[in-house]
């Protein structure tokens, strides 16, 4: 799922401060999940904001609506009617999301209610982490199913850099060596010999890197 | 001038709060009535929303009272609760609040006496830092009632204004 993490307060008064009006909008998918975005944390905000405004002496009225996936027109649809009474749409999902809004409603002012961060998993209650960077041309099988692109602080594809101490990388020893998992997970896997193959560089053209990715698909189109 | 009465939320453990305060009440203990009681079946069942409402609709303080660490009829409950009451005290703080007008405390519904002595202390300290910014700034206690509808089969909410 896509993680993202909480924008202050303070911080969403002042980016908000123009504005009558204003509309929080939640996502009931990867937001929700990771506990940013979702119909509760619109609620909390709702009242915060309230609040905050009234006390700094600028009371505005705060909407509140969350639907199902932000980054999908037939459920942003839902919210047209509301959005149509707000001055201006405050986002709490991922930039997707924020976008998608932008995009369907195009006299309003949208502002992203959350910082999104990565593309991750829940590794326990509380504690999120980074998993994927979308770099287009994955090769995790060849990995014994651990990215190294994510996983190795310095993306080293053909073997550790030698830095680690205790299985913990140099660049923060808060992080497992990316390396290392990979090895023990290939050598539990009984497939170490893979680690002999040499691994051509990553083609970041088919990343981020290369300019904003669209997909095309003529089997999926209707029209 | 009248002294300021705060308003004070209590969100309450069925499982002890809520027996302290009513061993309070047969043991004839003297408490401030600024405090108003909400019985929850676990305060693992209070949300920061809840909190937040709360402060929104004008109460003064909350406090959230639950079972002693360990204690929980629900085995963790109130240890959630303390971890949300730390979240909800931070964005208390953002949105311009003292966090000083949350708490949380735990005891057991044998405790009826040290009850008596929170609400007095939580009275006191919130008498001291004055009524909520958000009620000077002019919010209105909003009474949410729920009355029957004409079809005996539903309910609806009413809300007054005072």
């Amino acid at each position: 799922m896509i993680v993202a993490s909480r924008k202050s307060v303070a911080d969403l008064r002042e980016q908000l401060a123009p504005y009558g009006r204003i509309l929080i909008v939640g996502c009931g998918t990867c937001v929700t999940v990771c506990q940013v975005g979702g119909e509760k944390e619109v609620e909390v905000l709702g009242s915060a904001l309230r609040m905050a405004f009234r006390i700094h002496g600028t009371p505005k009225e705060v909407l509140e609506a969350t639907i199902e996936r932000q980054c999908e027109n037939e459920f942003i649809r839902e919210i047209a009617g509301t959005v149509a009474e707000a001055d201006a749409i405050l986002s709490l999902a991922c930039g997707a999301g924020v976008q998608a809004l932008a995009e369907r409603f195009p006299g309003k002012a949208v502002f992203p209610g959350v910082d999104t961060q990565f593309i991750g998993i829940l590794e326990q209650q509380g504690i999120w982490a980074e998993k994927c960077i979308g770099c287009g041309n994955c090769r995790i099988g060849d990995f014994g199913g651990i990215c190294p692109l994510t996983r190795c602080s310095k993306k080293l594809l053909n073997a550790p850099c030698g830095g680690a101490r205790g299985g913990k990388c140099e660049v923060d020893p808060n992080l497992d060596c990316g390396w290392q998992l990979i090895y023990e997970r290939l050598k539990s896997i009984g497939e170490l010999d893979r680690l002999s193959a040499i691994q051509e560089m990553t083609d970041w053209s088919k990343s981020h890197e290369g300019g904003c990715r669209v997909i095309v698909r003529e089997d999926q189109r209707i029209s | 001038m009248t002294e300021f009465e705060p308003r004070i939320l209590a969100l309450c453990c069925h499982y002890c709060a809520y027996g302290a305060a009513d061993l309070a009440g047969s043991m004839r203990t003297q408490y401030p009535p600024n405090v108003r009681i909400l019985r929850l079946p676990c305060t693992g069942k209070v949300d920061i929303a809840h909190i937040m409402r709360a402060f929104e609709q004008g109460a003064d303080g909350v406090i959230v009272a639950g079972c002693l660490e360990g204690g929980c009829h629900f085995q963790e409950g109130n240890l959630r609760a303390k971890r949300r009451v730390g979240l909800a005290k931070r964005i208390l703080e953002e949105s311009g609040l003292e966090r000083e007008r949350l708490e949380m405390f735990n005891l057991s519904s044998a405790m009826g006496q040290t009850f008596a002595e929170i609400a007095r202390d939580v009275t006191e300290r919130i008498r001291a830092l004055g009524p909520s910014p958000v009620r000077v700034a002019g919010c209105e206690l909003r009474v949410v009632s729920w009355e029957a509808s004409d079809d005996s089969s539903e309910t609806k909410g009413g809300e007054t204004e005072r």
